[in-house]
């Protein structure tokens, strides 16, 4: 029955997170924890419904940046793997870069492009995002422009098919699960991305300046308010690219598309 | 293979000079205080305190930290970065065996895997970065076996947890891999769970950690920077990024030097993760990328 | 009139390097029209190399190749052949008709015409019910099916077939078998089959062509007489067995037979 296949997915994790936040609070309260060690579940819920306004507001900024970063990343990233796919010699020139730069921590970067713009610009951050997520969707969608079934090739060829042809009615499609294999892993990075970014200077107005500003202030249950509007902001990202995947995918069957992240 | 090798090597060198000559394109093209496009300053400044040149950056390298004197910045910037890697490299160590262990007990016990895993994945999503002072103010104020916690060990345990979610994840991913053709070979030989692990579910499962730790690496780095910057901690990496970027002002080029000091650290760990797969799959058939 | 003549065709792979692969050497072959021909001989025989010269998709080193009266390349685009490889190679993002449509798409048929002609030819394979269905719902005979279909979508008077049953089992084979028979009935398309197996080869053809390896040639044609028609009862024909035998025992002369993996009793 469907009912029970979905309470046997849904309960567990359900009772475990419920029994984890319970002995958190079980801790708290029975070795008299102060709230600047270890502030209690009950005591953070009543932090962040008093502070939602300004929760929100942090993580619009956050957000904001994320989503701008994700969509020109995406953007972007798509055009250059065509380039990608028809240059051999560029595709093995960018190779090792994306892997060189998947090492390095391009982030520190970050206070590089500070210099580059206004000090009050959010362009240094949304530009980080879009660098990083660019890298994800162009490997990806790379690979599945390029690596197509030789079978489909061969069978194109056998019908005397322009390239144009095949690029549209075979390495397109074939590439499709691989850009919503690449979006599901850029989504919540790109989130990680533009949180981060806020620790390199800039306006202090995102979810990267209140937390470690009320930590730092000990107001350790503000900040964990704040941290749970960035874990609804990871995650409805990552929600949403997965609702974007399933509506694709359901037609085909498996998806494809292993990912290289 | 050697060949191989070195044409990878060489491509990347030409393709990092590349972008090197493109940095010097736009500050020859670029507008000097930046521009708008339909009204958004998009355009970034081209002059040279915004960006440097490529061989003053270079160049910078090779003088001190400070006016005052002492060794050449680039000796100090690996200084720094000796004592980030270290930590990174802890908090990956750790956070691998984790990482694996917990991988471990998810694939022995379903339900295990089926009440854990959804978090585990979920907590990919989520900036987990940011719970770093919290870990950090835990220093000084827990006795572990009589060793006080210090505050270097909070910035290891914060990598490592960082580290071991990747890990666990793609541990899992491969423990469970084997076809199911192989699992009942071993069943014929009627032997316990653990050495089915040991002689097959592991051996199987290689090709799915070492990407997870190559990923859990790169996570180590920017988490222990991050936590150094957020907790103000001295002697590494992420502090330097900090000072000389205020610094810009009057010494623009200082920031490079932390900047390659953070990229040669985070390669340092990613390639030994690479030496890693490289004696690992000694014997395997090259797989086709 | 003749479908398909090769004329002292040779192909060599690599040639002048290490590599060298002789993979045929002076064929000649002449098809005629409406004639099934299959190509059987141990594995680097040439046969799948063969068919893929008539197909067009390797130029051969030497001599000269003539499909449906022009040449091979001129015939690939003018997309006078069909061809069915041993895996279906169906596109998995499109359904059933659509994958039907996509030599009719790129002959630059419009909608209408299209879905027509694909329903028409699910229908001659009998999977007009499945129209909708996706690749990933069928069962290899059936994709196996969808293949062939697409392969005649076109009306093609040839018909080229690299081991289209060889991944099936048994039972889906005869009965694929006898389907193709019906079909090519339907359509009188001259085929030209590439197999591994002596009574597939016997079943489905006029004349099975016998060819060795090293360098890949022609060893002998073999007559298949069997009159008044195949059916299910065939299969315990004395004529049948009696072909199937003539087939074994040219290709047990063939040189290296055993040594060289042979080819299939079944």
């Amino acid at each position: 029955m469907r009912v029970a296949r979905l309470a046997s997915a849904v309960l567990p994790p359900l009772v475990w997170g419920v029994a984890f936040v319970a002995a958190w609070e079980a801790l708290v309260r029975g070795f008299d924890l102060k709230p600047y060690f270890l502030p209690a579940p009950s005591a953070i819920w009543s932090a962040f419904t008093d502070n939602v306004g300004l929760v929100r507001a942090a993580a619009f900024v956050s957000g904001g940046n994320a989503l701008v970063g994700l969509l020109l990343g995406v953007a972007l990233g798509v055009a250059a793997s065509f380039a990608l796919m028809r240059s051999n010699l560029l595709n093995e020139l960018v190779s090792p870069l994306a892997i060189a730069l998947n090492a390095i921590p391009i982030i520190v970067l970050v206070a590089v492009f500070q210099n580059m713009f206004t000090s009050t610009s959010e362009v240094p951050r949304r530009l980080m995002v879009m660098l990083i997520v660019f890298f994800i969707v162009l490997v990806n969608v790379a690979k599945g422009l390029r690596q197509v079934s030789p079978i489909h090739l061969e069978l194109m060829r056998s019908y005397a098919a322009t390239p144009r042809s095949v690029l549209v009615k075979t390495r397109i499609p074939n590439a499709v699960p691989y850009l919503f294999t690449a979006v599901k892993i850029a989504a919540p990075t790109a989130v990680i991305t533009a949180f981060v970014s806020e620790y390199f200077g800039g306006r202090q107005n995102g979810l990267g300046y209140f937390i470690p500003s009320n930590f730092a202030n000990s107001k350790n249950a503000v900040a964990w308010a704040y941290v749970i509007g960035a874990c609804l902001l990871g995650l409805t990202f990552y929600l949403v690219s997965v609702l974007l995947e399933n509506i694709t995918s359901n037609r085909r069957g498996k998806a494809p598309g292993g990912a290289t992240i | 293979m050697l060949r191989r090798a070195a044409r990878k090597t060489i491509l990347f060198v030409v393709a990092v000079f590349a972008v090197g000559c493109v940095w010097e394109l736009y500050k020859v093209i670029g507008p000097v205080d930046g521009g708008s496009v339909f009204g958004w300053k998009i355009i970034p400044k081209a002059s040279d305190r915004a960006m440097p040149h490529t061989w003053d950056m270079i160049a910078r390298l090779l003088e001190p930290e400070n006016r005052s004197g002492g060794s050449p910045i680039a000796v100090t910037v690996a200084g720094y970065s000796w004592y980030t890697l270290r930590l990174a490299a802890v908090g990956l160590l750790v956070g691998g065996i984790v990482g694996i262990g917990l991988a471990v007990l998810m694939a022995r016990w379903r339900i295990a895997s089926r009440a854990i895993l959804p978090w585990v994945i979920m907590s990919q999503t989520v900036p987990l970065i940011a719970l770093a002072p919290q870990v950090v103010s835990w220093s000084g104020k827990i006795e572990l076996f009589g060793w006080e916690w210090p505050r270097w060990a909070s910035v290891c345990a914060l990598a490592a947890f960082l580290s071991f979610f990747p890990v666990a994840v793609g541990t899992l991913k491969g423990l469970t891999s084997v076809p199911a053709a192989s699992l009942e070979l071993m069943e014929t030989y009627a032997v316990p769970w653990r050495v089915t692990l040991m002689k097959l579910r592991f051996p199987a499962a290689v090709p799915f950690i070492i990407p997870s730790l190559k990923l859990a690496a790169t996570l180590s780095v920017v988490g222990v920077i991050v936590a150094e910057i957020s907790t103000g901690i001295r002697g590494g990496i992420g502090r330097a990024v900090l000072s000389y970027q205020q610094a810009s002002t009057g010494d623009a080029e200082k920031i490079y030097s932390a900047v390659f000091g953070a990229a040669a650290l985070g390669l340092a760990l990613f390639g030994s993760v690479v030496l890693l797969e490289v004696i690992v799959n000694r014997n395997r058939p090259r797989e086709a990328t | 009139m003749t479908a398909v003549v090769l004329n002292s065709v040779s192909m060599t792979f690599n040639p002048g390097t290490a590599r060298e692969v002789n993979a045929l050497d002076g064929i000649d072959l002449s098809i005629a029209e409406g004639e099934f021909v299959s190509l059987i001989g141990p594995s680097g025989c040439g046969k799948s190399t063969l068919l893929r010269l008539v197909a067009n998709l390797v130029e051969p080193t030497a001599g000269t190749i003539i499909v449906n009266g022009t040449s091979a390349g001129q015939a690939r685009r003018d997309h006078t052949y069909g061809m069915a490889f041993q895996q279906a190679g169906l596109f998995d993002w499109r359904n059933v008709r659509r994958n039907v449509e996509l030599p009719l798409e790129l002959a630059g048929w419009d909608r209408g015409r299209r879905r027509e002609r694909a329903e028409e030819m699910l229908a001659l394979v009998k999977l007009d019910d499945f129209a909708d269905h996706m690749p990933w719902q069928l069962s290899g005979g059936m994709q196996q099916r969808v293949a062939i279909a697409r392969a005649l979508a076109t009306h093609p008077p040839l018909l080229l077939m690299d081991e289209p049953f060889g991944a099936l089992d048994e039972m889906t084979r005869e009965h694929m078998q006898a389907e193709l028979l019906r079909i090519r009935e339907a359509t009188g398309s001259t085929i030209v089959f590439v197999t591994h197996s002596i009574p597939e080869a016997v079943y489905l053809s006029d004349r099975v062509v016998v060819m060795s390896p090293r360098p890949g040639r022609i060893t002998r044609i073999v007559d298949i007489a069997l009159t008044g028609g195949r059916d299910d009862d065939t299969r315990e024909d004395q004529a049948f067995f009696a072909g199937i035998t003539e087939v074994r025992e040219s290709l047990r002369a063939v040189e290296g037979y055993h040594s060289h993996g042979g080819v299939d009793d079944r």
